[in-house]
């Protein structure tokens, strides 16, 4: 196929021979992405999302709500454009297809449309007014545990991680949290993110995000500090007690361990002793495996069996400070517990990359990633531009333009998204806009003092109150 | 217009209602002139009290004594609604007072809320539940039944933070997530389905941080009130009372000149040695050793200097003769004069700058060649210890100052060192302000101290 015909459009895409229906070099470009936001980019489903119900025709609905939302683009050479913003799905649909960038991103809702943010002086007039609370979880903050890879590499062994990152941070955000509309997303080469879009996680403040993201930390400290974890205390707080016996305990045991072979060598295993405050406890494993032959005599895995042994010696009853108890936690947690990127989730103005973009660098579609059943996702086989693209020719030519998705490996991707997040999330926030109206025209009935509903509580400090004179 | 008074008489059960007032709005009352300066002094001695209490690092229990002794001392009136009435008044003129710059406002709220949070402490449970609801905090007590079955994780997150879970009737309290922060990132509550479990004693903070949040709206919006429109008005009546409070009492406002004393170049030198806290000292020292000193140094030690009557003249030759080794006359006019001129005023937009309270010492960063900031913090053990020694104090007070300095506690630090040079307990008011030790003038040594006020330094 060539460039004229792929840029003519739809009408050129037919292949003649079959020996060139493969002929698709890998990776990403413009023709390709052009081709994506022209067919298979979900823009309706995004626009849905981000008008959270606000796009209907009940009398509440906020008709601004959406033309206040910040888009970013950045383009091909790295040009970037802040501030951008629609006031339909048909601009945005445009907007996307026109300048067709190589990514977007998302930013917060503004108190005003963040094109005319100039117009408006002072400060707090143009501020953000909702967000969905967001985690980003990034492979690369994992590589002083993981030997398989480093930097933007991810395999199937060190993978793992990241799901287990979703497991413990989606069940504390719906257990303890008690958010429902939450989506994980495929960051395309070698993390996940996550969007919280209930309505009271939008309207969070930063201090407030910033208390969520504090409550996931666990991990500090840096290269100077030989344990970055520190669990004090004589129990765990339930939160992180469940996360260790439901998910991380399991994993850790079960899966890293053997497959990073963390205590197989010396120069790994010395990395665990480090983590033993007490160095006569940690010179006696030392010498005990030091010493290979006796190892070797067992069938079982040498990692699981000197795993075993620094269990019984650190949890033994002769150990009696319960530092060196709650060690073996410790450890576990320092290899396996989540480790967010905290300033994204602590500023409402952060923004961050939008779902079903595609990664410049490995071309790999951002997808939604299914918590319930996130053992099965597989980075490796997320689907490409360059696939999707092949796919779309393969079909051939077809009169409806509808849904073109569908006929590829993005159908199913479209289709959790629907299902499981937008529908369920939709149908909240219609709820929501009819119930707040329906309070504020009982209010009104009453002649109450006013109360600010709605979606702009935080754009609008509360000038508390009236302010008296009080000279007397 | 709310009168705060009201929900104390509108019961007719005759249960206990708190006496503690929200500030929330000015009362309609007539104060005579002199009261209201008096009772704004009184309130300040108790306010002052707290913040010397923090400085000192008092533990919860000390401060809780102290707020009751300095209340007692200072705020009683045989009739109980005089009493009332001269804590909210005493309360919204010191707001007038304290209202004008940041450093002020931040002073004042962190007092008041301090004051606050103890006087709280205080109250009987009832009070303190009727408190809440006037705060309109969104709390609901926990039920029995709903008490037992969270039980277990109610326990161990008090025994996370090394606490026992109280008896079988703790009080708790659900409330949303997002209205306690500070406890939800601490850990230090159990939260379930977007509650999160209070204990009582956790309470207070929650409470404590609404006053605070409240205070803080309050006083902008009462400078506000104040610049644009009142202190015009009140040019002739409350105005001058208004600015003698603010002067008379080591408020951190240095804007006024320094009536009390002055020093001259030739006294720097001899007062270095006797005088000067151990982070002058240093920039002193090291101005005289390199003959140069980096920014961030020449900004600390140099407003220090204003700050002990140096004047604008003096300040000028003693830089240029310090650096004169490195820097030519021509090139020291050109390069130095006008950022030493523009501290004292006489430049750009003419603001007389203070000198840097401790806390803004404490929380500087120096970098590579810089050597402002407080030693107590940035200089490493061993340093700090040699300086000490230098200073001649004894090996047992080295390291009394440095247990204060491995519990972060530098301005006791600095204190004690004080107190180990010169060989006499150091009465916190030295620390509160150079010009209150002016006007003693007494004793031998004179020590300028330099803090606004003490106030309790946040962990790093």
């Amino acid at each position: 196929m060539t460039k004229e015909e792929a840029e003519n459009g739809r009408d050129d895409m037919v292949i003649d021979g079959a020996e060139q229906a493969n002929a698709i070099p890998d990776g990403f470009n413009a023709n390709y992405l052009r081709i994506y936001y022209g067919k298979l980019f979900p823009h309706a489903d995004m626009f849905k999302w981000m008008s959270y119900g606000n796009d209907g025709k009940h009398p509440a609905c906020d008709k601004s709500y959406f033309g206040r939302r910040e888009f970013s683009f950045t383009l091909e050479n790295d040009i970037y454009i802040r501030f951008q913003s629609f006031n339909s799905v048909i601009e945005l649909e445009n907007s996307i297809k026109e300048k067709c960038p190589f990514k977007i991103d998302i930013g917060p809702v503004y108190s005003v449309d963040p094109a005319k943010r100039h117009a408006y002086a002072g400060d707090n007039v143009f501020t953000p007014v909702e967000r969905e609370v967001v985690f980003d979880i990034d492979i690369t903050d994992y590589d002083d545990v993981r030997y398989c890879c480093t930097g933007a590499d991810v395999c199937l062994e060190c993978w793992p991680l990241m799901t287990i990152a979703i497991k413990v941070i989606d069940a504390a955000l719906r257990d303890d949290f008690g958010f429902n509309h939450i989506l994980w997303v495929y960051s395309g080469r070698r993390g996940v993110h996550c969007w919280v879009c209930d309505g009271k996680a939008r309207r969070l403040t930063n201090e407030q995000r910033a208390a969520i993201a504090d409550y996931f930390r666990v991990y500090k400290g840096n290269e100077n500090s030989h344990k970055k974890i520190s669990l004090p205390g004589p129990v765990l707080h339930p939160f992180l007690a469940r996360s260790y016996t439901e998910v991380l305990k399991g994993f850790f045991e079960a899966k890293l361990l053997p497959n990073q072979s963390l205590l197989s060598s010396e120069d790994r295993y010395e990395k665990i002793l480090e983590m033993i405050p007490d160095a006569s406890v940690a010179s006696e494993l030392r010498g005990r495996w030091q010493d290979n032959k006796r190892a070797s005599m067992s069938k079982d895995d040498i990692n699981l069996v000197r795993w075993d042994q620094l269990k019984s010696v650190l949890q033994s009853g002769k150990q009696k400070t319960q530092g060196i108890r709650r060690c073996v936690e410790e450890i576990v947690f320092s290899f396996t517990y989540p480790r967010l990127d905290m300033e994204v989730s602590k500023h409402m103005n952060h923004l961050l990359k939008a779902p079903f973009c595609v990664h410049p660098k490995t071309g790999r579609v951002c997808v939604p990633i299914d918590p319930n059943n996130c053992d099965e996702f597989d980075p490796t086989t997320v689907p490409t531009l360059s696939q999707l693209v092949e796919e779309l020719n393969r079909e051939g030519l077809r009169q409806d333009a509808e849904n073109e998705w569908d006929r590829t490996s993005l159908g199913d991707s479209i289709k959790f998204f629907r299902t499981t997040f937008l529908q369920p999330l939709l149908k909240s926030c219609k709820e929501g806009i009819e119930s707040s109206y329906n309070a504020k025209l009982q209010q009104s009935k009453n002649t109450l003092s006013w109360t600010r509903q709605g979606f702009f509580l935080t754009a609008f400090s509360p000038l508390a109150g009236k302010h008296h004179a009080w000279l007397i | 217009m709310e009168v705060v008074q009201s929900h104390r008489t509108s019961s007719s059960n005759n249960v206990t209602v708190s006496t503690l007032p929200l500030y929330r709005s000015a009362p309609p009352l007539e104060v005579r002139l002199e009261d209201f300066e008096l009772f704004a002094m009184d309130r300040l001695r108790v306010l002052k009290g707290i913040s010397d209490g923090l400085g000192r690092g008092k533990k919860p229990e000390e401060m809780e004594k102290l707020v009751a002794d300095l209340w007692k001392a200072n705020m009683r009136h045989p009739q109980a609604n005089e009493e009332a009435n001269k804590d909210i008044i005493s309360h919204f003129v010191l707001r007038l007072v304290y209202c004008r710059t940041e450093e002020l406002r931040k002073w004042f709220l962190s007092m008041e809320t301090t004051l606050f949070r103890y006087r709280f402490r205080f109250e009987s449970s009832e009070a303190q539940r009727a408190l809440m609801s006037e705060f309109k905090l969104p709390y609901k007590a926990v039920s029995n039944a709903e008490f037992e079955s969270v039980k277990d994780k109610l326990g161990q997150v008090a025994r996370s933070m090394g606490q026992t879970l109280a008896s079988a009737d703790a009080i708790f309290y659900k409330v949303p997530f997002e209205e306690v922060p500070e406890l939800v990132a601490g850990r230090r509550v159990f939260i379930c389905k977007g509650h999160a479990y209070v204990a009582m004693n956790q309470v207070v903070s929650l409470v404590v941080t609404q006053f605070r949040s409240y205070l803080s709206k309050a006083l902008i919006l009462t400078n506000r009130k104040w610049t644009s429109t009142v202190r015009e008005q009140e040019k002739d009546r409350l105005a001058p009372i208004v600015e003698a409070l603010c002067t008379s009492y080591l408020g951190p406002d240095y804007s006024q000149p320094n009536e009390a004393g002055e020093i001259s170049v030739k006294d720097i030198d001899h007062i270095a040695k006797t005088s000067f806290p151990l982070c002058m000292r240093h920039l002193f020292e090291k101005v005289r050793e390199d003959h140069h000193l980096k920014h961030g140094g020449r900004m600390q030690l140099g407003l220090f200097l204003k700050g002990v009557g140096l004047k604008l003249d003096d300040a000028l030759a003693f830089w240029k003769a310090e650096f004169a080794p490195k820097v030519s006359a021509e090139r020291f006019d050109k390069e130095y004069a006008y950022n030493i001129r523009h501290n004292y005023g006489r430049e750009g937009k003419r603001t007389d700058y203070t000198p840097y309270s401790c806390q803004k010492i404490i929380s500087s960063t120096p970098g590579v060649g810089d050597h402002h900031g407080c030693p107590y913090r940035h200089f490493s053990e061993e340093n700090l210890r040699a300086a000490l020694v230098r200073m001649g104090v004894s090996s047992r007070a080295v390291e009394d100052v440095m247990d204060k300095v491995r519990n972060r506690h530098y301005q006791l630090a600095c204190t004690l060192t004080f107190e180990a040079v010169h060989g006499s307990s150091c009465d916190a008011e030295w620390f509160c302000g150079i010009r209150r030790h002016f006007q003693a003038s007494v004793g031998i040594v004179k020590y300028f101290a330099l803090w606004a006020v003490p106030v309790p330094v946040p962990a790093h």
